[in-house]
């Protein structure tokens, strides 16, 4: 049995990892960002906003982003004329008892000064978080998502439902699950409804599927890419049973969004797609986005089920990458974590795939590098939304 | 013998479609619901193909749920995929076309 341990934060989490966030505030701080975390990329990571205009949503990922569990300190990087509020961001930091410090290029002497103050700054704070032990921690305890990404005909019958039974598993051990998204959800509304804990839930379950097939409509597209179709899928309704397989048969417990952390254990569902008229273009442009707002609601690791074979992992938190077609394990292996292909071929039953998920999220949670981890992705991407907050009968009491 | 290829999974009783766990070669023969066939075309792994013959119209069953509609008569054994199916909530959206018209242009490029 492996021994969980973590870095306990202030607000009673405890993290997996303990990484520097460098965050930039706007797309012209970005390059000074890269270029402060780049000699110590592998321990400090790059995140960011790259609007110029005010978001709340924005603002409020960026305060959940750097006070996540796994982050041990942040350096916020400011051109200095972006409407961002990095008096409130670093507030935020403050009060949550981590190292924070905010370099101004238009103050610091432009590029080359403020990446060397940034550089020094990130060594320092490397330093310190060094010295920092970890305590024991429980299973309990973890966060964990769950996304799929270049979806083909494999992922809905090994993948997806390997990932659910380990998620069924972490549910048991009292972790929290989350699980999305509204708009691969469609045409699941009913039999996702009767899972709900309470009827009140089931109908805000069902709003939420109606709210994303009508956002989606209004675009033109579905969640639906080129490559899925190449790949045996036919419809989104396809798609999403398949996807759907990925939250397993646990009751679900509540309905969040993205930040939303869950109040204790239990399989939630996020809904991602926008509140109110469709503005600012698609829910989320890639699949980054969406791992980015696991983290951003807590999660200290995300399984990621792949068909096509995404290649993609993430700043800050963990990616495990889950293969659910034989061929292109075959092609990627050095890229994927779990060979979920082996339940298509017959050589793994769907129960032995979830136990092996199962034991890679504790290695991973005790300090194992995952492959996308140990070959430096760190990929993260945050855009324009807007969100109404969910209401009490969202969550279990 | 067995009614149906192990190739090729049923998921759900009430399906009206297969799915190929290995790859079938275009005609490759093959066994459907007690029927033998040669394939009508190469089916990649992850695809469809028709159980039994449906109807254009009919619900696209697999999981034990509708995916989507017939937009044509698919004869059994047949591809089942966006060309003889639609979805009930948003249209599908492939790069077939343009990657036609890509290699079409690419051909007349050569000569």
């Amino acid at each position: 049995m492996t021994e969980l341990t973590g870095y306990l934060r202030s607000d009673g989490r405890k993290g997996i990892r303990n990484r520097v966030a460098v965050a930039y505030l706007v797309e012209c701080a970005h390059h000074v960002a890269r270029e402060i975390a780049w000699p110590n990329r592998r321990d400090a990571h790059v995140i960011g906003f790259p609007g110029c205009f005010p978001n709340a949503y924005a603002q409020g990922m960026m305060e959940r982003l750097c006070t996540h569990p796994n982050v041990g300190a942040v350096l916020l990087v400011s051109l200095g004329c972006e409407s961002f509020n990095r008096f409130q961001l670093e507030s935020v930091i403050r009060e949550s008892g981590r190292p924070v410090e905010t370099l101004v290029i238009q103050r610091s002497g432009g590029t080359a000064a403020t990446i060397a103050k940034g550089q020094a700054w990130v060594e320092a704070a490397l330093a310190e978080l060094s010295t920092q032990t970890r305590v024991p921690m429980d299973v309990s305890e973890l966060v964990v998502g769950t996304v799929c990404g270049g979806s083909d005909g494999t992922s809905g019958i090994s993948g997806n439902p390997a990932a659910g039974r380990a998620f069924d598993r972490l549910v048991e051990a009292g972790a929290a699950c989350i699980f999305e998204e509204t708009g691969e959800l469609i045409g699941c509304e009913e039999i996702m409804a009767d899972r709900a804990v309470t009827p009140e839930l089931a109908d805000i379950l069902r709003a939420s599927v109606a709210k994303a097939a009508r956002y989606y409509a209004t675009l033109g597209f579905g969640s639906f890419a080129a490559g899925n179709a190449d790949g045996g899928l036919t419809t989104i309704e396809e798609k999403s049973l398949g996807a759907y397989a990925k939250s397993g048969q646990s009751r679900i417990s509540g309905l969040i969004k993205p930040g939303d952390i869950p109040p204790k254990g239990g399989l939630y569902l996020m809904d991602v797609v926008p509140d109110g008229e469709v503005r600012f273009g698609f829910p989320n442009i890639s699949d980054n986005a969406e791992i980015v707002e696991m983290m951003a609601s807590g999660a200290h690791m995300t399984l990621f089920v792949t068909g096509r074979g995404s290649v993609v992992g993430s700043a800050l938190a963990p990616v495990i990458k889950i293969a659910a077609n034989p061929e292109m394990y075959q092609r990627l292996s050095a890229d994927m974590d779990v060979n979920a292909g082996r339940i298509i071929e017959g050589t793994a039953s769907v129960d032995e795939i979830g136990q092996e998920i199962y034991d890679l999220v504790l290695d991973a949670a005790a300090g194992r590098q995952t492959c996308s981890e140990a070959m430096g992705h760190a990929e993260f991407i945050l855009t324009y939304k807007s969100f109404e907050p969910i209401g009490p009968a969202c969550l279990p009491a | 013998m067995s009614q149906t290829d192990t190739r090729l999974l049923l998921l759900s009783p009430a399906d009206n479609v297969l799915v190929a766990r290995a790859p079938i070669a275009a005609d490759e023969p093959i066994r459907v619901e007690g029927l033998d066939l040669l394939a009508a075309a190469a089916f990649s792994l992850g695809h469809k193909l028709a159980r039994q013959p449906i109807r254009a119209g009919d619900p696209i069953v697999k999981y034990g749920a509708i995916i989507g509609t017939a937009t044509a008569d698919v004869p059994q054994g047949a591809h089942v995929h966006t060309h003889n199916v639609r979805s009930n909530y948003t249209a599908t959206h492939t790069l077939e076309e343009a990657r036609t018209a890509y290699e079409a242009a690419r051909e007349v490029g050569k000569t």
